[in-house]
């Protein structure tokens, strides 16, 4: 088993590095092939008429003029350790993670986005909960009764709820609970520390109305994964034991039947940490989703290159959770 | 086996069937299970009668569908596949085990002898056994569901069934997974399951088909030991007579749902009194034939359990149907007739008739 997490890590170390190398890539080498000179490139950094000596100073002071490796070197190294920019006068320091600095209001990427995680995470989380919760319950209880009234209707609220987009949900909830009947009043986010009840208000229907959309997937899986653990012969076992239904139903069923969903639930969570795009728009949430909105309408491309890396960490990094997770509860995977 | 077909009216017992006291550890009376399907009324069991006594076994011998295995998942009230099917599946006749009726029993009644009295070994214990728990787990798991004691007790106990069914090293293996032992090992760890609450009845469902040539003897073997040891009533169902042949007291052959032949083991396989059953040893392959020999098949597929053929079910497949003159094999369902001792029959053709043909034309090529 340790063996195996060992593994597991180095490989995932070695991709995020791929999708770094790729990333950073894309958007240093993608401008020069679409022909922006690095003049042109360090000119963003710069105000509005930047002179000659300026452009200079710029690319000496962030190595535009090095090759693209170089770069990308210097990229890694300064997560790591930080780097120094001579701006002018005055000496800068980019501090560690450093993903270096916007072009527009020229504040740290880094310090920028570790402002708005806690609103992702809170929004990611809670709804996480709340999708895997319902979904896996309605889930199970549609595969003990196939065919049945509830399976019919919990069925079809599941279908609705994969096929309304989140914008329209998201606004017909807004419309409704804070509209027509103000139960969550429009507040803006609250630290979960600084008042508990506060900030679990104000993300009560982004929380909602991302799990619906969720937990309607999760009660399709799991009634399909139940139904076919169901009927497969270790269940006739358990029952042939002389378990209670509910026994076999839960410790040898839902236990089988959970495996893939934990690979999908490692997905669809790393994705959503690494920015819940549209959820944050509906309902003004300023999280890691806003602020790469905000990056990309304004072109601005460290910014974008730190959020999608994050993103990119976040996937990696769940998917390598669920590995462990999967290895823990089918020990067959352990040999492979 | 009892003789059962005359105690419908036996003498001396005014009291209606249902309510008769059973004289045997096991007996199972006119069980049938049928499942309503789209296509119609599948009847997989249709009217079966036999007895079982303790520390005897009986051999169920058939084709696939011809019933077998529903007739034991019935007994062992395994028949509702899942909660779907519950509603759907229809039993009737009586189920009788040490003197409770089972068919007309709360399931959890049913629930709480399964395991305990009555246990199961199932074809393939690969399948049979839970992927993600230790065999250990699962050994215990069995013995905690009739026995309340700590897991450690339970453990042991399960340690002890492992070693009893011959797993080398059963304090180390009981912490391995399914995946980790071989086949043979396997369904000895199914059967130190199935005997972990030391059952009356044990009902091995086809236990050697999924091993290996060479384990198989081996599981027979073990399976006939622990009888012994345990005086317990066993049922094997197979489709292989060779496997029932030095096992079995008495031998139970099944078509279409349908008891054909059933009667003391040898006197079935010395003497085989329907034609379905000289097609079974036909098929059998043996060692001291000669081996240029074919084996002869039975020819044609199983009988819809739907659409049965009317008369005989045997009929559109069987070589003797119009040895009978008055067409009754194609009209008249067969009724087990009894042809000595506790040997009965469901065929048409007389004694004599079968007699001859067994002698003449089927003994001579086995």
């Amino acid at each position: 088993m340790f063996s195996y997490i060992i593994r597991r890590l180095i490989s995932a170390v070695i991709l995020l590095l791929i999708v770094s190398a790729v990333t950073f890539g894309i958007f240093f080498l993608l401008p020069k092939l679409a022909g922006q000179s690095t003049d042109q490139l360090a000119q963003q950094y710069i105000g509005k008429a930047p002179t000659p000596a300026d452009i200079a100073a710029v690319k000496k002071n962030l190595g535009l003029d090095k090759p693209v490796y170089e770069q990308y070197w210097d990229f890694l190294k300064g997560i790591f350790v930080g780097v120094d920019y001579k701006f002018g006068p005055e000496a800068a320091k980019c501090h560690v993670p450093c993903f270096g600095y916007s072009f527009k209001t020229h504040i740290e990427v880094w310090p920028e986005i570790q402002s708005r995680l806690p609103v992702t995470l809170s929004l990611a989380a809670g709804a996480a909960v709340l999708w895997v919760v319902s979904g896996v319950a309605t889930g199970v209880l549609s595969a003990l009764r196939p065919g049945s009234l509830f399976d019919r209707m919990a069925m079809g609220v599941a279908l609705a709820g994969v096929s309304l987009p989140m914008f329209f949900t998201g606004a017909l909830a807004l419309a409704l609970f804070t509209y027509q009947w103000p139960i969550f009043e429009r507040s803006d986010y609250v630290p979960l520390m600084e008042d508990p009840f506060l900030w679990a208000r104000t993300l009560v229907l982004p929380w909602v109305t991302l799990a619906f959309l969720y937990s309607a997937l999760y009660a399709r899986l799991t009634r399909a994964g139940m139904l076919e653990t169901l009927s497969e012969d270790y269940i006739r076992t358990a029952r042939a034991k002389g378990l209670r239904e509910r026994k076999v139903v839960v410790r040898h069923g839902l236990r089988a039947a959970l495996t893939p969903i934990i690979t999908v639930f490692g997905m669809d969570l790393g994705l959503l940490l690494g920015g819940a795009l549209i959820t944050e728009q509906v309902f003004s949430l300023k999280g890691v989703g806003a602020f790469a909105v905000e990056a990309i309408n304004a072109n601005d491309l460290p910014n974008i290159l730190g959020v999608t890396l994050l993103a990119a960490f976040f996937i990696v990094l769940c998917n390598l959770v669920v590995d462990v997770l999967y290895a823990s509860v089918d020990p067959r995977v352990r040999l492979s | 086996m009892t003789d059962l077909d005359k105690s419908g009216a036996a003498p001396g017992e005014p009291t209606p069937a249902a309510a008769r006291p059973p004289s045997a550890f096991l007996e199972v009376r006119d069980l049938k299970v049928h499942f309503p399907t789209d296509d119609g009324i599948v009847k997989s069991v249709d009217g079966l009668t036999f007895s079982l006594e303790k520390g005897k076994t009986l051999g169920i011998v058939g084709e696939s569908g011809s019933g077998k295995s529903v007739t034991s998942l019935a007994v062992m009230g395994l028949h509702r596949a899942s909660r779907q099917q519950r509603s759907k599946v229809s039993m009737s006749g009586e189920i009788w085990l040490d003197g409770k009726e089972l068919v007309s029993a709360d399931p959890d009644e049913v629930r709480r002898l399964r395991g305990r009295e009555m246990a199961m070994i199932f074809q393939d214990p690969l399948s049979a056994l839970h992927p993600y728990y230790t065999v250990g787990q699962q050994i215990v798991e069995a013995y905690r569901v009739h026995h309340d004691v700590d897991k450690k007790t339970a453990r042991r106990r399960a340690i002890e069934m492992l070693d009893r069914v011959g797993i080398p090293q059963p304090d180390k293996r009981v912490d391995d997974h399914p995946h980790q032992f071989s086949g043979g090992m396997r369904q000895r760890a199914m059967i130190a399951m199935a005997l972990v609450n030391n059952p009356e009845l044990l009902i091995a469902d086809e236990p050697t088909t999924a091993l290996d040539v060479t384990v198989q003897a081996q599981i027979l073997d073990l399976i006939r030991d622990l009888q012994k040891e345990f005086g317990s009533a066993v049922i094997i169902i197979t489709h292989d007579l060779g496997v029932v042949a030095e096992l079995a007291d008495d031998l139970l052959v099944m078509y279409g749902g349908r008891c054909v032949e059933r009667g003391p083991a040898e006197r079935v396989f010395y003497a085989p009194q329907h034609p379905y059953t000289w097609g079974l040893l036909g098929s059998m392959p043996r060692i001291d034939r000669d081996q240029t020999d074919r084996l002869i098949p039975v020819k044609g597929s199983p009988p819809s359990l739907i659409n049965v053929p009317s008369g005989c079910a045997f009929n559109p497949r069987c070589p003797y149907a119009d040895v009978p003159k008055d067409n009754a094999t194609r009209t008249v369902r067969p009724e087990l007739r009894q042809v000595d001792g506790g040997h009965y029959s469901a065929c048409h053709m007389s004694q004599e008739e079968r007699e001859r043909i067994w002698t003449e034309e089927i003994a001579p090529k086995l």
